[in-house]
């Protein structure tokens, strides 16, 4: 695992993404909802190719930074850069589009399709015929159809579910549900992953062969990966840099071993008398 | 492909239905077999059929209840009417014109669909049924103070505004405010019928099983999650919106060219719930119940006839509870083992969501 | 002074509409259905009120008590036959049960009443009252509906504010489950809302019918449609709204039909109420809705 070394903007990102423009810049970034700012001040930045950790105890704003960086709430304030470019004024699709793609705390799946189809709707824009060539049943459409049937069984194949692909999602089982987010997010050939709490409700077998999958769609797709977990093993196993958010802001930033020792953190989590 | 020839194989057998359905009638209605009234009523079920098909890719496929379904089949019927009548010297052959009044009858709806649409699909839920059903109204409103006549100078279209014949040289009237189109020549025939019923479950049916309408089943199920994976929300909720829209044009049309004269008043609130009716006792989202639905239910209260002055009294009594039997658990579970039986005939092609699964903290 | 006229009887017909889309919308708060029958109930209220005076030669209070006790009996009686077994089911599934109610309702009064229209005999029969020497004209009726819905509405915003029984309707209504924890009889209290919002029906339907005598088995159908817009109006779930909502409606309807188009009044309530809808997506009153992600 590489080092997180500093760049201009007073940030750390991993020494082998230095060369390239960090994919992800949140500055300043914050929302208030009648009067309560639930994310206040949130600067992070990832690299290229950087697996990054968001912890926090329940209720720090976790995911209204998910929901912030994708769009879902707009920012009151601050600035999202992907890939250098300010996001200001996309919604959630174009988001997407622009290259960041999610998985959701309580499962979004399209519960009531096949698996295929779900991997198939993350394809959505990056395969596709129109309307009329698909009412007509144009060429165009056998073409795209056969290419994403292909592209679904393969994005399948990360997680050994190609055998499942006929299957309605609703009815698989949780973890198999949570493995089938990441494929249909993943199917919209993001540069960044957002992956909400991805080993909830996993045993400790799944839980490190997930780490795996992680690491490996990484490797095998060039793109970075921040996650949001409880499971401690998990996030000290894997991510590179850590940012501790606790009551919408960030108390601590750093490498696993750094956030470990961190007594701020270890305070946030445990209160004041476990910190001593 | 597994799951391509699946859907194929499903589609043959919709398409044998209604193909079916054609030969036994037309059999049936040349040997003698068929009641007059039951003869009379094959093209209103073939329109009616077009319509519950058209709205279930609303209602069923993009889960957005429209109560005002009627109003799109009225665009159609009367801008169908003016066209057939406006170009019954230009054009001699009946099918012909016909077909150019279906024509017509989808774009004007389509356009209207789109003008509805744009508005109506940023609403969500109760308050999107509602302005469904207030738009239906306003179509109404407007067409039963329509004035429409032709003559040597073409077209002569009058809001509010009474026509008289006298102000036409040497032509007719083609709308006539409240008393609506008269003097229509019937164009539409049985065959036609079936064949519109065959297009139309041809769009919806080829619209469903691709990518675009992957992605409208996907804003049903989950919006937030289909907006994460970059699919543009408006563009597919109105494309649904709008094709159903059009189809539901195609079948009005149909519908006034199947009489001489048809009024405004004809395609209200009620013609509407008549059809969403069909498409939630036939299953939401599954075409082929929306066909058996709409078909049996059209001749329901013909074939109650036996029970005469308490035939809509029965309707309504059937109604209530069909749906008591089909949607409470007690009453659904005791019926489980009939079900089993029926289930190969109503057996769904487009599986649907559980109500309210979407188990949100 | 024809506006104000006007004005008079718009808040006039409003009033009704108010009225009813009272029991729209607390029937909607309460069991989160649309319950399509409810226009036809105002229908059975006038068939009731006419029966009673013109057949029983009853005077015009009893007629209207013996309206109110006959759709309170109604509205609990239908909850719990055809809305209570499906508390469970889509929202859908109710929707086109409640549509079959009003079908049976509309085609019970068929049988028994035919389609021959029935002239109402109005409940009120006071000459109509004239202001500034006559320039200012207003029926007694007008007067008369508005003055009860004002008394209504007083009512049931203290009934429901502060009674036992209304706390516990806002409770039912805000969390059916978190109510059954804290020992409120939910079932109850929805055969109670139904009970209220059937009475008020019957009410609106003597009003209603007052003004337009013309009695005929789908009389209600219009009127219920046009209170459940005004309902929506309003923001559904809201006693407010619902009183907002149906008086703006009125007042809407009847300066469009005197100063616009009197054949388009219908198409002008209607766009009136898309436009407030783009607005305010939730109604005028209405509580926003957000969905957590």
């Amino acid at each position: 695992m590489s080092k997180l070394v500093p760049i201009p903007s007073n940030s750390f990102i991993p020494e082998r993404d230095l060369d390239k423009v960090p994919i992800l810049e949140a500055k300043r970034l914050g929302i208030t909802f009648g009067g309560l700012k639930a994310v206040e001040d949130f600067n992070l930045t990832i690299g290229r190719t950087e697996i990054a950790g968001l912890i926090g105890p329940n209720g720090a704003g976790k995911t209204t930074v998910f929901n912030l960086l994708t769009k879902v709430y707009q920012p009151t304030t601050g600035t999202i850069l992907l890939d250098g470019k300010d996001t200001a004024g996309m919604n959630t699709a174009q988001v997407n589009h622009a290259g960041i793609a999610r998985t959701f705390q309580n499962i979004r799946l399209f519960s009531a399709l096949s698996v295929e189809d779900n991997v198939k709707i993350g394809l959505h824009n990056e395969i596709g015929s129109g309307m009329w060539s698909d009412i007509f049943r144009l060429p165009r459409h056998w073409k795209s159809e056969k290419i994403a049937h292909e592209r679904a069984l393969e994005l399948l194949s990360i997680f050994h579910m190609q055998d499942m692909a006929n299957k309605q999602a609703g009815s698989l089982p949780y973890g198999a549900q949570r493995r089938l987010e990441i494929v249909r997010a993943l199917a919209t050939n993001p540069s960044i992953l957002l992956l909400d709490e991805p080993a909830a409700g996993m045993n400790p077998s799944e839980t490190s062969e997930l780490m795996d999958n992680i690491r490996s769609i990484r490797d095998t797709f060039q793109i970075a990966v921040l996650l949001i977990e409880h499971d401690m093993s998990l996030v000290m196993g894997i991510c590179e840099g850590i940012c501790v958010l606790n009551y919408g802001r960030v108390i601590a930033k750093g490498e696993p071993d750094e956030i470990k020792n961190n007594p701020t953190v270890i305070e946030a989590y445990l209160g004041k008398k476990g910190a001593k | 492909m597994k799951k391509l020839s699946r859907n194929a194989k499903s589609n043959a057998v919709t398409y044998a239905i209604v193909v079916a359905f054609f030969v036994v009638m037309t059999v049936l209605s040349s040997t003698g077999h068929l009641s007059n009234s039951l003869t009379g009523q094959l093209i209103p079920i073939c329109v009616y059929i077009c319509m519950a098909v058209s709205l279930n890719l609303t209602v069923g496929i993009l889960g957005e209840l429209s109560l005002g379904h009627a109003g799109f089949m009225s665009v159609g019927a009367f801008s169908g009417v003016i066209v057939a009548m406006s170009l019954q010297s230009a054009i001699s052959s009946g099918p012909v014109r016909l077909i150019l009044a279906i024509l017509v009858g989808a774009i004007m709806a389509a356009v209207v669909g789109v003008l509805v649409g744009v508005p109506v699909l940023r609403l969500r839920g109760d308050y999107l049924a509602i302005v469904t059903l207030a738009f239906g109204e306003i179509i109404k409103n407007i067409i039963n103070n329509l004035y429409v006549g032709y003559d040597a100078n073409g077209l002569h279209i009058r809001l509010l505004r009474v026509l008289p014949k006298t102000e036409l040289t040497d032509g007719f009237l083609i709308i006539n405010g409240p008393q609506g189109a008269t003097g229509i020549t019937k164009l539409s025939t049985f065959p036609a019928g079936i064949l519109l019923v065959l297009f139309t479950l041809f769009v919806v049916l080829n619209l469903i099983q691709s990518r675009s309408g992957r992605a409208i089943m996907a804003i049903r199920d989950n919006r937030i999650a289909a907006e994460s994976v970059g699919i543009n929300i408006t563009k597919y909720k109105l494309m649904a919106f709008v094709v159903s829209a059009a189809l539901a044009g195609m079948a009005g049309a149909l519908y006034a060219m199947n009489f001489t004269g048809v009024a405004a008043t004809k395609f209200d609130f009620n013609t509407s719930i008549l059809v969403l009716v069909f498409v939630v006792l036939g299953g939401m989202g599954n075409i082929r119940g929306s066909i058996i639905a709409a078909a049996i239910l059209y001749t329901l209260p013909e074939l109650l006839r036996a029970v005469n002055d308490y035939r809509m009294l029965f309707y309504a009594i059937v109604l209530i509870v069909v749906m008591l039997v089909t949607n409470n658990p007690t009453m659904k579970a005791g019926l489980a083992a009939v079900g089993t039986a029926l289930k190969g005939v109503f057996m769904k092609t487009v599986p649907v969501p559980e109500e309210g699964g979407d188990g949100d903290e | 002074m024809s506006f104000l006229t006007s004005l008079i009887n718009g808040i006039s017909l409003g009033s009704v509409y108010a009225i009813i889309a009272l029991g729209y919308t607390m029937v909607y708060g309460i069991a989160k259905m649309l319950n399509f029958a409810h226009g036809d109930v105002i229908m059975v209220g006038a068939y009731m009120c006419f029966c009673a005076m013109n057949y029983w030669g009853l005077p015009p209070i009893v007629g209207i008590l013996v309206a109110i006790a006959v759709c309170t009996v109604l509205g609990i009686v239908i909850e719990k036959l055809a809305y209570k077994p499906l508390r469970q089911a889509s929202s859908l599934a109710v929707l086109i049960t409640a549509i079959g109610v009003s079908y049976f309702l509309q085609n019970a009064a068929l049988l028994i009443f035919s389609a021959n229209q029935k002239s109402f005999p109005s409940v009120v029969n006071l000459p109509n009252v004239t202001l500034f020497g006559g320039r200012l004209s207003v029926t007694a009726i007008a007067i008369a509906t508005v003055v009860t819905s004002a008394v209504i509405m007083v009512a049931l915003t203290l009934f429901v504010s502060k009674s036992k029984t209304g706390k516990a309707m806002r409770a039912v209504s805000e969390d059916k489950e978190a109510a059954q924890l804290m020992g409120i009889n939910v079932n109850g209290t929805i055969s109670v809302t139904f009970a209220i919002g059937s009475g008020l029906a019957a009410i609106a339907g003597v009003l209603y019918l007052s003004a337009y005598p013309n009695l005929v088995p789908t009389t209600g159908s219009m009127p219920g449609i046009k209170a459940f817009t005004a309902a929506v109006f309003g923001g559904i779930g809201s006693i407010p709204g619902a009183m907002l909502g149906g008086i703006l409606l009125g007042v809407i309807e009847i300066l469009g039909k005197a100063y616009i188009s009197s054949q388009l009044s219908d198409a002008i309530v209607f766009a009136v109420l898309i436009i407030v809808l783009l607005i305010k997506p939730t109604g005028l009153l209405g509580k926003k809705i957000s969905e957590k992600v």
